[in-house]
C-alpha cells in the first residue's frame, strides 16, 4: 500500500515533479501514465528512495523513504529505467548478487532462483552470460533479480519498453498474478493499451501534476469520451509525447 | 559488512573475467616493466661496449703540418682518413663524429716552443659521438704531456716538477651501492605498477557500472552506500596488490638474465627483500586505489575517467623525476610524504642499508592515512543523488 501527497521535486530550474498525490493498493495494478518527460521516473525514484522529494509525504506500508530507506528498500521490489546487468556474469549469478545483497541465505537463494526461473520461463539462459541477451531476456533477469527477495511493493519503470508482442504477453501475465497474491504493483508508462490492458487504477500524470485518476471506466466517464485514447488526449490537454 | 563483503566477492570474480582487466592489473605490469628493465640493460651495455672496441676513424686537415702527431695517433690504433673538402658538413649531418684539423701555424709555433694549435671539430650535443670525443681529447693530452716531459728533461728539469699533485682513486662504494640504476628505476616502476594495476579496477568498478546503467538498480538494494563504495574499493586494491607482488616476483626471475656486471651492479632480490619492498609498497597500492576511485567515481562517463587517469599516472612518477635530476639523502621528515617516503625507503633496501623501524613506520602510516581520507571521501562521495543520474 502506497500513499503519496503533494509530492514536489525540482531540479534547478526545472519542476520535475509539481504537487503529485496518488493511492496504490494492495492487489491491485495502479498505472502512472504520462508523456515522455511528465515526471514519472522521478516519481518513483522518490518512492524507492533514491531522490529525496523537496515537499511532500509518501508512505509505503507506513514507512517513509526519507527516513526508513533501509527499511523500504527491504519491502521493495525494484525494475527501474536503466536494467543494465552484469554481462561476465550468468544470469543466476546476476540474480544471485542481489539475492546475497538482500542477506538471504544460500538455500533459499537457490530455492527462491528456481521458482523465479520456472514463472519467468528462464530455463533456456539462466546459466548463460548475460551478453548478448536479448531484450526479452534482460527485462525477465531484471524482473527476477528485483523480485528475488519477495517484495510486497513491486515498482516498475516502463517495463514492457523494447519488448516483442511474445514477451509484453508473458510479462503482462506475469504482472496480473503478482497483483493477484496480493502484491501492490506500481508502473510507469506512456503506452496506452499498457495501461487499458492491465491497470486496475490509473494516474495520468502531465508536466509533473496529476491530471485524472480513476479506473479506466471512471477517466471515460469524466471525460465524456468514447476511446480511451480520446479521454487521455482531452485530460492531458494535448497529444504531444503519448504512444498508441 | 555483508553487504561489503557480497560486493567484494562479487567484483572479483566479475574482474577476474575479464581479459582486460587481467591485462592491464596482472600481465602489463609484472610482464613488461622487468622485461623493459633488462632489454635496456643489455641495450645500453651492447652499446657501450661496440663503442670502446671500435677503432676509431679520425679524418685529419693539415696532417703534412705535425707528421710525429699524426705518427703517435697510428700507434694509439686511430685509423687516420684523408683530407675532407666540408669537415663542418661532414660533423653536422653526422657522418662523422669528430674531424681534427691541424692548423697551418702548427709548425712555427712548435719550433718556437709555443702551444700549437689543433681543432677539434665536433658536436657534443649529439650523445653517440660523445665517446670519441673523449678518446681523441685524451689522446691530444697524452701526446701533449708526453711532449712536455721530454722538453723539459731536455732543459735539465726534472717533469715532476709540473705536476704538484697526484690524484688517487679511493673507491668506497659497495658493488650493490653502485646500484643506482636499479635504485631509481626499482621504486619508479613499482609506484606506477601501483597506480596501473588500480587504474582498470578503479574505471570498471565505478565509472564502468554507471555506463552500463547498473548502478541504479544496484543502489536500490538495502545496504549502506559506504559499503557498497568500500567492496568495490578493497577489490581495486587487492588487484593493485597483486599487480605489485607479482611484478617483484617477476624482477627476482629476470634479474639473473642481466648482463653480467652491468655497471658493477649486484643485484640480487632475496625473498626478505621482496617481504620489505612489498611492506614498504602496500600502502601506496590503497592511496592509489582510493585516488583513483574517487576520481573515475567523480567522472560523469568512462570518457571523462580515462582522461582524468592519464593525468594521475603523473603522480607517481614526479619522486622519481625529482631523484633522477637531484638525488638526496633521506632524512626523518621526507618520510611524511607518500610516494616520495617509498621512492627513498626502496633504494635503502635495495642498498642494503639499514633503516629505522620508525622510518617504515612513518611512511606507512603517513600513506595510510592519506589514503583513508581519500576512501572515506569517496564512501561520501556516493550518498550524493547526483552521482548515479550524471551522464545518464
Amino acid at each position: 500500500m502506497i500513499a503519496v501527497t503533494n509530492l514536489f521535486k525540482s531540479f534547478g530550474q526545472v519542476k520535475a515533479v509539481n504537487g503529485v498525490s496518488f493511492e496504490a493498493r494492495d492487489g491491485e495494478i495502479t498505472g502512472l501514465l504520462g508523456p515522455n518527460g511528465a515526471g514519472k521516473t522521478t516519481t518513483l525514484r522518490m518512492l524507492y528512495s533514491l531522490l529525496p522529494p523537496d515537499r511532500g509525504e509518501i508512505r509505503i506500508d507506513g514507512l517513509d523513504p526519507t527516513r526508513d530507506a533501509m527499511e523500504i528498500k527491504r519491502t521493495l521490489g525494484v525494475v527501474p529505467d536503466s536494467r543494465g546487468l552484469y554481462s561476465r556474469l550468468t544470469a543466476r549469478e546476476n540474480i544471485k548478487y542481489y539475492g546475497e545483497l538482500h542477506g538471504m541465505s544460500k538455500k533459499a537463494i537457490r530455492e527462491r532462483i528456481e521458482t523465479l526461473t520456472q514463472t519467468l520461463d528462464m530455463g533456456d539462459f539462466i546459466d548463460r552470460r548475460t551478453e548478448g541477451f536479448s531484450q526479452g531476456q534482460r527485462v525477465k533477469v531484471a524482473i527476477a533479480r528485483a523480485m528475488v527477495h519477495k517484495p510486497q511493493t513491486v515498482l516498475m519503470d516502463e517495463p514492457s519498453n523494447g519488448l516483442d508482442v511474445m514477451s509484453t504477453r508473458a510479462l503482462r501475465d506475469y504482472i496480473r498474478n503478482l497483483s493477484a497474491e496480493g502484491h501492490s504493483v506500481v508502473l510507469s508508462t506512456h503506452i496506452m493499451q499498457e495501461v487499458a490492458a492491465l491497470c486496475d487504477h490509473i494516474v495520468i500524470i502531465a508536466k509533473g501534476e496529476v491530471a485524472a485518476d480513476g479506473t479506466a471506466q471512471e477517466l471515460l466517464e469524466r471525460s465524456g469520451c468514447d476511446s480511451l485514447e480520446d479521454a487521455f488526449v482531452q485530460l492531458i490537454g494535448s497529444e504531444e509525447g503519448l504512444l498508441a | 559488512m555483508r553487504g561489503l563483503t557480497t560486493v567484494f566477492n562479487k567484483e572479483v570474480r566479475e574482474n577476474i573475467r575479464d581479459r582486460r582487466a587481467l591485462f592491464n592489473s596482472l600481465l602489463l605490469g609484472p610482464l613488461l616493466f622487468p622485461l623493459l628493465f633488462v632489454g635496456m640493460m643489455w641495450f645500453l651495455e651492447s652499446a657501450e661496449k661496440e663503442r670502446a672496441e671500435k677503432t676509431l676513424d679520425l679524418p685529419v686537415i693539415g696532417a703534412q703540418y705535425a707528421p710525429s702527431l699524426i705518427r703517435f695517433l697510428e700507434q694509439q690504433g686511430t685509423v687516420i682518413q684523408p683530407e675532407p673538402d666540408d669537415p663542418e658538413e661532414l660533423v653536422r649531418s653526422q657522418e662523422v663524429p669528430v674531424v681534427l684539423r691541424i692548423l697551418p701555424e702548427y709548425p712555427e709555433k712548435w719550433s718556437e716552443g709555443l702551444p700549437a694549435p689543433v681543432e677539434v671539430i665536433s658536436d657534443p650535443s649529439r650523445q653517440e659521438s660523445n665517446a670519441p670525443i673523449r678518446k681523441i681529447k685524451a689522446l691530444l693530452y697524452g701526446y701533449g704531456q708526453q711532449i712536455g716531459s721530454l722538453r723539459l728533461q731536455l732543459r735539465g728539469v726534472a717533469p715532476q716538477l709540473a705536476s704538484p699533485i697526484m690524484i688517487r682513486d679511493v673507491d668506497l662504494s659497495t658493488p650493490k651501492s653502485r646500484a643506482i640504476l636499479a635504485v631509481i628505476f626499482l621504486p619508479y616502476v613499482l609506484m606506477i605498477t601501483a597506480f596501473t594495476g588500480a587504474t582498470h579496477l578503479a574505471m570498471d568498478t565505478t565509472a564502468g557500472e554507471k555506463e552500463r546503467k547498473s548502478l541504479e538498480p544496484l543502489l536500490i538494494n538495502p545496504v549502506p552506500r559506504w559499503q557498497i563504495m568500500t567492496g568495490k574499493m578493497l577489490t581495486t586494491m587487492v588487484f593493485a596488490m597483486a599487480s605489485l607482488a607479482l611484478t617483484l616476483v617477476s624482477f627476482r626471475i629476470v634479474l639473473p638474465y642481466m648482463p653480467v656486471g652491468a655497471f658493477g651492479m649486484d643485484l640480487t632480490l632475496g625473498l626478505a627483500t621482496l617481504l620489505k619492498i612489498l611492506l614498504v609498497i602496500s600502502p601506496v597500492a590503497i592511496l592509489a586505489a582510493a585516488l583513483l576511485t574517487l576520481l573515475a567515481a567523480f567522472a560523469k562517463s568512462y570518457r571523462e575517467a580515462q582522461s582524468y587517469m592519464g593525468l594521475v599516472i603523473l603522480i607517481p612518477m614526479i619522486p622519481s623525476l625529482i631523484f633522477m635530476a637531484n638525488p638526496i639523502k633521506a632524512e626523518s621528515w621526507m618520510m611524511n610524504i607518500p610516494l616520495f617516503s617509498q621512492n627513498l625507503l626502496i633504494g635503502e633496501i635495495i642498498r642494503d642499508e639499514s633503516v629505522a623501524l620508525g622510518w617504515y613506520g612513518m611512511s606507512i602510516a603517513s600513506t595510510l592515512v592519506i589514503g583513508l581520507i581519500l576512501a572515506a571521501m569517496a564512501a561520501t562521495l556516493y550518498n550524493r543523488p547526483k552521482l548515479i543520474f550524471s551522464g545518464s
